[in-house]
């Protein structure tokens, strides 16, 4: 009621208009019905960024940065797509560093201990590559072509693994099979599912990846 | 959080350590702290994925983690650690200019790797010089250490906490996260070591096989002997050193702007003398008596003890107060304001005017008219606006509603009678500078946000064409390498045609730009974020 003797038609405030300087019949911008605009138009140009040769440098550094960051091994690459046939060619392709590793070496003193990821599997995955079912002489083909393959990776645990899978290699042969299963998760090499053998090893160890495979 | 700095955090993250770890970091600052299992089972990555991603985080310093009470670990995330990823570059170049090519690369490699041993550090460092250098030069360890020992006196890295060296019972299981401990005193110590050697030259593509074999087996020694003297003495840089580096830069161009030379090189010598004394807090330095003054200056400026004397009161009676006189013995004690005094800073025209400076290039300069006249009167009417700013009345409303809804200016109501009747109440428009600068600081973290998309944008519209050139520039170096001839070099260079060299040239052109504006937002992110800081009591 207080309200209606003035400004009918237009937006009715509690207080006075008139002080805040909005006079009678002044035409206010009509309401906004929507969100504003993405790219509103620039009624002003912006001023030009000073140059000079600090700004270069840091701009060198900073591109430089981002290149270096990406080579580092704290860039984390999400694991390679797992191809839906398997291809003759998988076996020769260098392969990209297994999810599950880690290619620098953290001082473990310094974290917790939940976040050890087990290199065990790795030397599993290197046995079996080196020892396919029962052709010793393949193996050592093999032998040298993954050497060659893994001295592109950086990891000293692998040398000493290899020393010990050339042990291991001698002295038995069923252990091949046993380790088909974990094998299967990394390299896919075999034509045979060896899924039917649950050596109870990954019990507890393996973590609920790798579903998008068929398990029997 | 708010929802700007976490949308820079995450591009942050995600261009410089890949999607998982942004995923992660993404998480943890907008829900706080949270254990594995929760981080793996809300993120839905593998849990491996989880776990690499979080070493990389903790390793880089941008996640803390903590033993709860009940024995499981939580992770907190560091938002504003990583937006100072941001600033990179700054702190690089700053290095540089203070100490080398030799401390720009000891920070950079710092920075790189998130914490270092010191030897660690210097080898690589040393590597990296002697590839610079002619052939048959190398460098020396020796010269690396001393700059890295130079750079812990004057606080620019600092040691990071140390595992506690407690003789554990062989009956107890080992914990299961160490906490970290860290002496105040200790921060800066730098261990005795003995590091001789020189940078080696990486061996050049031909050696490469037979360098390698060579490579693994000294690897393998080298991991096998003990290990090194300073093992479990971790180096972090001290990015709160260097904001008070910048800060003090700040100080000096503002006395110079204001005064002349002179006086801004007696306050950066006042400055330098109690660089390692004040802390990044304290409102004030250490008080400093004028003979010292007079002693430190530095050699190139021969002024007599009475014109500094002269000086030093000329700059204790400016208004600004940038220099406060705390007593009298050895000549007088005098100490800079070191809180920095943001408010003037910011908004005082001659010295940096920030907020004013972002007022033309948004609404016009004659709102910036206007702003400085609000600033300086503090509360104005409507009219009273219009009568000092020699406005016209439309457009003097017109630019004031338009600041009031961004938010610039505010209206102040004073009643003149209690029951704060409309027609009876004054109503001022006012400037309320802190909750501008919070504003202002918003507003810079979507820009960066916005620019570094519109970068990657850009990079992703033409990543055919980069592709493209790259494998050409590849085939020529090649090429060149083995010796071809101009013609087939020509050719190989047509493959780019004229118009794609031009897109070229424009991808190139625009990515500069923006990376550049990237480091100018950042500039002024650091003043705004400094001057609240200062406004925020500590208790």
């Amino acid at each position: 009621m207080a309200g209606r003797g003035r400004g009918r038609g237009r937006g009715q405030m509690t207080f006075n208009v008139e002080a805040v300087g909005i006079g009678k019949g002044d035409a206010l911008p009509p309401p906004t019905l929507q969100p504003s605009p993405l790219f509103p138009p620039l009624e002003h140009r912006a001023a030009p960024l000073p140059g000079g040769e600090e700004g270069e440098y840091m701009l060198a550094l900073k591109q430089e940065l981002r290149g270096a960051m990406k080579s580092l091994p704290y860039f984390v690459k999400p694991g390679a797509p797992r191809r839906d046939i398997e291809r003759y060619s998988d076996k020769y392709q260098i392969s990209s560093p297994v999810d599950s590793a880690i290619d620098w070496n953290p001082d473990w003193r310094r974290l917790p201990r939940e976040l050890k990821i087990r290199v065990r599997r790795l030397q599993k995955g290197r046995t079996t590559i080196l020892i396919p079912k029962g052709k010793q002489r393949v193996t050592l083909d093999k032998e040298e072509t993954i050497k060659k393959l893994e001295s592109l990776e950086k990891k000293e645990e692998e040398v000493t693994s290899e020393e010990e899978e050339e042990k291991e290699e001698e002295e038995e042969g069923k252990e091949e099979e046993e380790e088909e299963y974990d094998e299967e998760e990394h390299e896919e090499e075999t034509d045979y599912i060896m899924s039917y053998f649950d050596n109870g090893e990954d019990f507890g160890a393996d973590s609920d990846d790798n579903m998008d495979e068929a398990v029997y | 959080m708010t929802q700007a700095e976490i949308k820079l955090s995450s591009l942050l993250l995600r261009e410089h350590f890949g999607e998982i770890v942004e995923k992660i970091g993404t998480y943890l600052i907008r829900t706080g702290t949270q254990p594995l299992r929760g981080i793996v089972s809300e993120t839905g990555l593998l849990l491996d994925q989880v776990k690499k991603a979080l070493c990389v985080l903790i390793q880089h310093n941008l996640v803390t983690y903590q033993l709860q009470k009940r024995g499981f670990i939580e992770y907190e995330a560091q938002c504003k650690r990583v937006l100072r990823i941001l600033r990179y570059p700054r702190y690089i170049y700053t290095a540089k200019t203070l100490y080398n090519d030799t401390g720009e690369l000891i920070v950079e490699e710092l920075l790189l790797n998130g914490k270092m041993t010191m030897s660690a550090v210097v080898r690589k460092v040393a590597d990296r010089l002697t590839e610079t250098m002619e052939d048959g030069k190398t460098m020396d360890y020796a010269e690396v250490s001393s700059t890295f020992v130079r750079l812990a006196d004057t606080h620019f890295v600092q040691r990071c906490p140390l595992v506690p060296e407690t003789p554990e019972s062989p009956d107890a299981p080992p914990l299961p996260a160490p906490t970290l401990v860290l002496n105040e005193k200790d921060m800066y110590v730098v261990p005795k070591l003995n590091l001789t050697g020189k940078g080696k030259r990486r061996r050049s593509c031909d050696e490469d096989e037979t360098g390698e074999h060579k490579a693994k087996k000294q690897k393998q020694d080298g991991e096998s002997s003990e290990p090194p003297p300073d093992d479990g003495i971790y180096w972090q840089v001290n990015i709160d050193r260097f904001h008070q580096h910048f800060r003090d830069q700040g100080i000096v161009s503002a006395v110079a702007n204001r005064m002349d030379q002179t006086s801004s090189e007696i306050v950066r010598t006042m400055l330098r003398m109690s660089e390692v004394t004040t802390s990044s807090s304290a409102p004030y330095t250490q008080p400093l008596s004028s003979n010292e003054i007079f002693r430190s200056l530095p050699a190139g400026y021969n002024i007599a003890k009475q014109v500094l004397d002269q000086y030093l009161t000329l700059l204790a009676d400016d208004p600004l107060e940038f220099v406060g006189k705390s007593g009298d013995s050895g000549g007088g004690m005098f100490t800079v304001k070191v809180k920095w005094l943001l408010e003037d800073l910011l908004t005082l025209p001659h010295l940096h005017p920030l907020i004013p400076s972002c007022l033309p290039l948004r609404f016009g300069s004659r709102c910036a008219r206007i702003f400085r006249l609000l600033l300086r009167k503090k509360h104005l009417e409507q009219k009273q606006v219009e009568d000092f700013a020699m406005i016209p009345a439309k457009e003097a409303k017109d630019m004031l509603y338009k600041m009031l809804s961004e938010n610039f200016v505010s209206l102040q109501e004073i009643p003149k009678t209690p029951d704060h009747a409309p027609s009876r109440t004054f109503y001022l428009y006012t400037v309320n500078v802190p909750s501008s600068a919070r504003m202002l600081l918003h507003r810079c973290y979507k820009s960066v946000a916005n620019l570094i998309e519109r970068r990657q944008y850009e990079t992703k519209e033409n990543k055919r064409l980069l592709e493209k050139s790259q494998r050409v520039e590849a085939i020529l170096a090649s090429m060149q390498a083995t010796g071809a001839e101009a013609a087939q070099l020509q050719e190989i260079e047509e493959m780019i045609t004229a118009p794609e060299r031009q897109q070229l040239e424009n991808l190139k052109r625009n990515v500069n730009k923006i990376d550049a504006s990237e480091n100018q937002v950042d500039e002024t992110i650091f003043v705004l974020e400094s001057f609240i800081e200062s406004t925020v009591k500590r208790p």
